[in-house]
């Protein structure tokens, strides 16, 4: 067994209302990839920010190379070695390259300028990241400045590199290059804490998974000792008959129903023209690599971007949609990819949330009376699920799959009859997943349309009866009833029928 | 980027890229005003003119600048340099001496700096709301100390007060025939001074570096190590300090004080600093893009005089108008930029 690296002992953090962490264990050695699983409020984050000194824990201990350390500010963390990168770019867009692997740990008052830029670029070089120490950060793309923030750790010669979420916005290359630098760094004796919600991510490049559940510990576990199964039964603690119950429902025939939504030759400032239709109660999806167009093209039907031209009919009648209350009027309604910019508003209450939409169709001059929103709340918060202290407790302070729910519940409360869903699950554990698609499939019956985005194939294929693959910003195909498997969908993505 | 002996040159950051227009639109101006209106712009003295006047402005716009960088605001600043000026009035005529009065100046920035910089970085509360109790509070002290202006009558202040860099060759031949030589005030060459000073900082102290990385993301900022509070209250007390030198600089150019001093001063603090190249979002912005940014705002209402457009309206709708202009290439510039930079390569 290799030499213990970080300890921590018996962990404890409170949360007003609610107990985050209780008496978790994690250990980890010098030179593996220990990935740390758990769905969403498990506690992952928790304990990641107690390391890193975001948060105080109330109680336990935490052991650096069997020293017992406190650490009450990042800079602590810094300073034992615990360097962290963060799922967003926690670094300052407005500064250098040079200068963000630098700043806020250097001696002295006066900036070593050419010092600094030629140690970064040495680095850089090394780890071969592909950038300049004198660039102006905000001009890499976003894969290449998390790189940077790796490259300020490893030059800090810490000895545990925290990596949360680092891959959820890379595309495969990108995720290959780092986990390359990770395989480096870890042959060097660095011990990486890695979080994701990758499955294949874990078993491609970890030692080592410890599983963390409502703020407990499961387990710690051998990654080649783990089937994949079993880590996901683990993670949401539940049997998996019910995961795979799903895909074996009905075979989701779609009969010809009446057309809710036609365009023709739609396009906007992000998108290029393109022909779509959806029946009635149909689940469609849009599939592609990112930056494939997916996204701008759903946009484009809610009016998200400024639309350039095209001819859209709902129901029978021509209609112009151009900025989304267009679209809300004609009873569609769209739940954004990014839900931290462009869903919920952190600091109003789960009530508010979840009236919003109702309220802007109504107009403001029409005020939802306080009891009827607090009976759409209450009702909404049951029917999905939602994990709330309460229907005024700020949006903010839920977990990522339940703030998700929220704004599904905005939607719902305006009884659409087309619903956008561009990654729904996203980021948010396999339990909640699970529930949206169940409720995907649900409203389908009731005869809502839905067209459905993800970026896990598997998920859309349980759920859609047509699927709209896109490449380079085109569709270049459309698949449904037997086409509709996992390698017909990856040949047409990829371009491989010729 | 052009490769340039092997290394690579970056494209300017946006802090010199808004720096540059800044600069070539106050050199246009200037030449266009010497072209079009002739006169008084022909002759040195016209620059230095600007600056014996907007001395104080020019120091007070470089600490607001700085709060600015850090994604904060100062509306204090011209309150403060308006009291410290009636404060030092009154202890010189009241016999004190001219070192003590500097103290005295430098000990009322520093304080209201201080006190500013505590309650909005360690107690968190909205700059805006902070610094606008702070001017009415230093209005209302001005007003008390004395409603009436008062007018220096200190031989030592009225000795310093004259001191004079005179040059002859910069000077012009007046109707008369006698030369009349170039005359720069001791203000010009403190907030000189004082722009190089600051200029260091920002560029090349780790202070500075840290006010640009918390205005550009403060959480990054802390993150990466920075003491974000430590950093936001100095930024304050940079700001104070420079606003007490401001007013005993004010002090020297007008030789009295009057409740109604540096009226309307923070505001043309902000457009300097804003016209000079800073963002009121933080993170960008120079000192010597603000001195530019106060030069421009000036030529910008000698033209609009010597045009023949006397009424005080005429200067103020040309100062919004610029202010808007700049504002909007700003951000256009900055928006086609970063459209560039987002494209994939």
């Amino acid at each position: 067994m290799k030499e213990v690296l970080l300890q921590m002992k018996n962990i404890e953090k409170q949360f007003p209302g609610v107990r985050a962490l209780s008496n978790v264990d994690f250990t980890l050695r010098k030179g593996e990839i220990h990935a740390l699983m758990g769905e969403n409020g498990a506690g992952k984050s928790t304990l990641i920010k107690i390391l890193t000194g975001v948060y105080q824990m109330d109680g336990g201990e935490i052991l650096v190379e069997g020293k017992n350390v406190s650490i009450r500010s990042p800079q602590d963390a810094q300073n034992n070695g615990i360097s962290t990168v963060y799922q967003e770019i926690t670094l300052c867009p407005n500064l250098t390259v040079a200068e963000n692997m630098y700043i806020g740990r250097e001696d002295g008052a006066w900036v070593k300028k050419k010092n600094y830029e030629k140690r970064a670029d040495e680095i850089l070089t090394r780890l071969g990241i592909p950038a300049r120490s004198r660039q102006q950060l905000g001009s890499c793309s976003l894969a290449v400045q998390q790189m940077v923030a790796i490259a300020r750790a490893v030059d800090m010669e810490c000895k545990v590199l925290i990596l949360d979420e680092p891959t959820s916005s890379l595309d495969d290359k990108e995720v290959k290059m780092l986990f390359d630098l990770m395989r480096d760094l870890k042959s060097q004796g660095v011990g990486i804490i890695f979080v994701t919600h990758f499955l294949e991510q874990v078993y491609e490049v970890s030692d080592r998974i410890t599983v963390l559940r409502n703020g407990e510990l499961v387990g710690e576990y051998t990654t080649e000792e783990l089937p994949q199964v079993e880590l996901v039964a683990k993670m949401i603690g539940k049997e998996l008959d019910e995961l795979s119950s799903l895909g074996d429902e009905d075979e989701r025939e779609s009969e010809v129903k009446e057309v809710f939504y036609e365009a023709e030759g739609l396009s906007s400032t992000a998108a290029l023209p393109f022909n779509f239709r959806i029946h009635k109660g149909e689940v469609n999806g849009f599939t592609g690599l990112l930056g494939s167009g997916r996204s701008e093209s759903v946009r484009a039907i809610f009016g998200a971007d400024k639309v350039t031209g095209g001819n859209v009919r709902v129901g029978c009648k021509r209609v112009k949609i151009n900025r989304p209350i267009d679209a809300m009027k004609c009873g569609i309604g769209y739940l954004a990819e990014d839900r931290k910019r462009d869903g919920i508003i952190a600091e109003l209450s789960v009530r508010e949330n979840i009236i919003l939409a109702l309220q802007v169709m109504n107009g403001f001059f029409k005020p939802i009376s306080k009891s009827e929103s607090e009976a759409f709340a209450d009702e909404y918060i049951k029917a999905l699920n939602i994990k709330t202290a309460s229907r005024e407790t700020p949006v903010g302070s839920l977990s990522g799959g339940n703030q998700q729910k929220v704004i599904l519940a905005r939607w719902l409360l305006t009884h659409p009859d087309y619903l956008i869903l561009d990654e729904p699950t996203r980021g948010i554990d396999v339990g909640t997943k699970l529930e949206i698609q169940k409720l995907v499939l649900k409203l389908a019956e009731e005869g809502v349309s839905v067209t459905f985005i993800s970026s896990e194939v598997e998920e859309m294929l349980r759920t859609c009866s047509r699927l709209i693959v896109m490449r380079d910003r085109h569709i270049v195909g459309e698949l449904k009833g037997k086409e509709l498997t996992q390698t017909q969908v990856m040949k047409t993505i990829a371009g491989g029928d010729k | 980027m052009k490769k340039k002996n092997g290394v690579y040159r970056e494209p300017l950051t946006n802090t010199q890229l808004l720096m540059t227009i800044t600069i070539g639109i106050f050199v246009v101006l200037y030449l266009l005003a010497m072209i079009l209106l002739g006169g008084g712009f022909l002759h040195a003295q016209q620059i230095f003119d600007m600056l014996n006047d907007n001395a104080s402005l020019i120091i007070v716009s470089c600490g607001l600048t700085i709060v600015m960088i850090g994604g904060g605001i100062d509306i204090s600043v011209g309150a403060v340099s308006s009291l410290v000026v009636m404060s030092c009035v009154l202890y010189l005529n009241n016999g004190g001496n001219i070192f003590f009065s500097i103290l005295l100046a430098l000990g009322i920035g520093l304080a209201f700096g201080a006190v500013q910089g505590f309650l909005v970085s360690y107690l968190e509360i909205q700059p805006f709301i902070v610094t606008l109790a702070g001017m009415f509070f230093a209005r209302g002290m001005t007003t008390i100390l004395s409603v009436n202006p008062q007018k220096v009558a200190h031989e030592g202040f009225a000795a310093l007060r004259d001191i004079k860099i005179e040059s002859s060759l910069l000077g012009y031949t007046a109707k008369n025939g006698n030369l009349v030589p170039a005359r720069i005030e001791l203000g010009v060459v403190v907030a000189f001074f004082c722009v190089i000073v600051i200029f260091v900082l920002l560029k090349y102290l780790r202070l500075g570096r840290s006010f640009y990385a918390i205005g550009g993301n403060q959480t990054s900022a802390m993150m990466l190590g920075i003491n974000v509070k430590r950093a936001r209250f100095l930024s304050y007390l940079i700001c104070g300090l420079l606003s007490g030198i401001s007013g005993y600089v004010l002090m020297m150019h007008t030789g009295a004080g009057n409740a109604t001093n540096a009226a309307g001063m923070e505001m043309n603090a902000i457009a300097s600093s804003i016209i000079g190249g800073t963002l009121l979002t933080g993170g960008v912005g120079n000192v010597v893009g603000t001195c530019f940014g106060t030069l421009t705002l000036t030529t910008i209402k000698k033209i609009v005089v010597s045009s023949g457009l006397n009424d005080p309206w005429w200067q103020s709708i040309t100062t919004g108008g610029m202010l808007c202009f700049f504002i909007l290439l700003q951000s256009v510039v900055l928006g086609r930029r970063a459209k560039k930079l987002s494209r994939p390569v």
